[in-house]
């Protein structure tokens, strides 16, 4: 079984490693502010006990004031999973940090997000829409869209 | 005299018998070498996640049978079991077997096409896939008893299963996990040791295991790669933790590799069947459950092991009647992801078949 694993616990670890990079924590995931979001994931991909090695899925979601970006972590090695969250303010052009660099597995879904979203991702290889034609105005999946 | 070269950009698909629905590879060939190329995709987009923000949360259900097309009743368990996990509802007892049924019937039939269309690809043109055709019709006569369907089934409801199975359909079950072993064996005498399959299979498009994790490969494309990791044994969703079966795997993660683990799953679902056949009690197939569900205010995500990986649903709900968000992780479209680097160095007939044995379905992949 695929063991959540507790938040308190790997919050207090992350906060002790980047003092000031946790927004929120709840029972069910961590918010990390979008300037150590690099940071915090290249901690949890790497560090021994951890070890996410594998990213299962990225979304987003629009909340009118901000924009909340959803990682799925898992770690095949360990079995255990995280949910590590961030959050992008402003409606003009937000960016975030990629995290193509550490899993690969990222890229069509970074550029997803980009296409649907309009969240754009700083050091992704190949930024730009993926579903919809270049010249495509908006962005659907936001919530005045329609 | 030297003769001038340059590399030459041709455009594989969208409409080309290969590129299984419509799929483009913008290659850029030296002569025959693929060196460079670029999956193009959208052509099949609706836009499913934003539909469904304005459906109920059932009215959801006929939508996510028009993702993987050729594996509706694992979209829709995918789709069922997120929120169920969201609202916390309970589901009898028959529906948790018949869904698996469902589920593994599914599983055998998309692999059947699966292997079909790949051995289409290899140059057996037709008959492989007739052969396998012909058993899955018996599978899409089960479904059409259970759902009245035969392609999208809109069968599994949120607290069950729409309808019990009609009376002969149990026979009609018995009579294929009966026969079904037998059909894979003649698959295995045609094809397992067929010396063209092995020549223009074998060392073809090797996806490494360390690579595979970090693109985030998964189903039978992830467990070719040697990776023991399946969503049903790892992180046991409705009662897969009453079945005994093995995780296929392969070892080096090439063509030949993702078949065999195909072939190999086939025999691990007949497997769950006949448990499942064995065990299958009576009882009511679905819960009491509101016609217009409002689960709380929260946020899930719902995993299963679908045919061609995992099938994960992000939902949020803002206890209104339709799902605040959802987000589907789609596997075809994250196993894409590698298509680069296993076609790059191999000539054009060597990457028709790598992308077919990564088995996608543009449904899924473009939403």
């Amino acid at each position: 079984m695929t063991v959540a694993l507790s938040v308190e616990e790997i919050a207090s670890k992350i906060e002790e490693n980047f003092p000031g990079s946790i927004v929120e924590s709840s029972p069910k995931s961590i918010v990390v502010n979008k300037e150590s979001l690099f940071a915090v994931a290249s901690y949890l991909k790497t560090t021994p006990g951890l070890d996410f090695d594998y990213l299962t899925a990225i979304t987003a979601v629009d909340y009118y004031d901000y924009f909340e970006v959803v990682y799925q972590l898992t770690s095949l090695q360990h079995n255990h999973s995280l949910v590590v969250k961030t959050r992008c303010y402003g409606r003009d052009n937000p960016t975030l940090p990629s995290v193509v660099s550490l899993w690969r597995g990222a890229d069509f879904q970074e550029r997803e997000i980009y296409d649907l979203m309009g969240i754009s991702f700083d050091g992704h290889p190949n930024m730009k829409r993926i579903f919809l034609w270049e010249g495509f105005q908006g962005h659907p999946l936001r919530k005045d869209y329609l | 005299m030297a003769l001038r070269t340059e590399p030459f950009v041709v455009n594989i698909g969208p409409a080309h018998p290969s590129t299984h629905g419509v799929f483009r590879m913008r290659a850029t060939l030296d002569g025959e070498v693929i060196v460079d190329m670029e999956p193009v995709f959208g052509y099949l987009h609706r836009g499913i996640e934003k539909l469904a923000e304005e459906r109920t949360y059932t009215g959801v259900i006929p939508l996510t049978d028009r993702l993987d097309y050729l594996a509706s009743m694992s979209n829709n368990l995918a789709y069922v079991l997120a929120v169920e996990k969201l609202a916390e509802i309970a589901v009898p007892g028959r529906a948790e077997y018949l869904r698996v049924i469902m589920a593994e019937l599914q599983r055998i039939a998309s692999h059947l096409i699966a292997v079909g269309a790949f051995l289409n690809d290899c140059g057996a043109f037709m008959t492989p896939i007739l052969y396998m055709i012909r058993e899955r019709e018996k599978i899409l006569d089960l479904f059409e008893m259970a759902s009245g369907q035969r392609l999208t089934y809109n069968y599994m409801r949120v607290g069950g299963v729409s309808q019990d199975v009609p009376e002969e359909f149990i026979p009609a079950l018995g009579k294929f996990v009966k026969v079904m072993p037998g059909f894979i064996d003649e698959y295995d005498q045609l094809l397992a040791e067929n010396e063209i399959l092995l020549a223009r299979a074998k060392g073809v498009g090797i996806l490494p295991k360390e690579l595979a994790i970090n693109i985030s490969a998964s189903g039978p494309v992830l467990r070719a790669s040697g990776v023991k990791w399946d969503i049903r044994k790892v992180d046991p969703y409705s009662i897969y933790d009453r079945f005994e079966f093995d995780i296929p795997t392969g070892t080096v993660g090439d063509c030949y590799d993702r078949y065999r683990v195909r072939i190999q799953e086939m025999r691990q679902s007949v497997r769950i069947l006949k448990q499942a056949l064995e065990q299958l009690p009576p009882g009511e197939v679905r819960s009491d459950v509101p016609h217009l569900l409002r689960p709380p205010v929260g946020e899930v995500y719902g995993h299963i092991e679908a045919p061609k990986g995992e099938l994960g649903f992000y939902l949020v709900s803002d206890n209104s009647i339709a799902p605040y968000r959802l987000h589907i992780r789609a596997p075809s479209l994250i196993n894409l992801t590698a298509l680069r680097d296993m076609i790059v160095g191999w000539k054009v007939a060597d990457a028709i078949i790598i992308f077919g044995s990564i088995d996608i379905c543009m449904g899924e992949v473009d939403r």
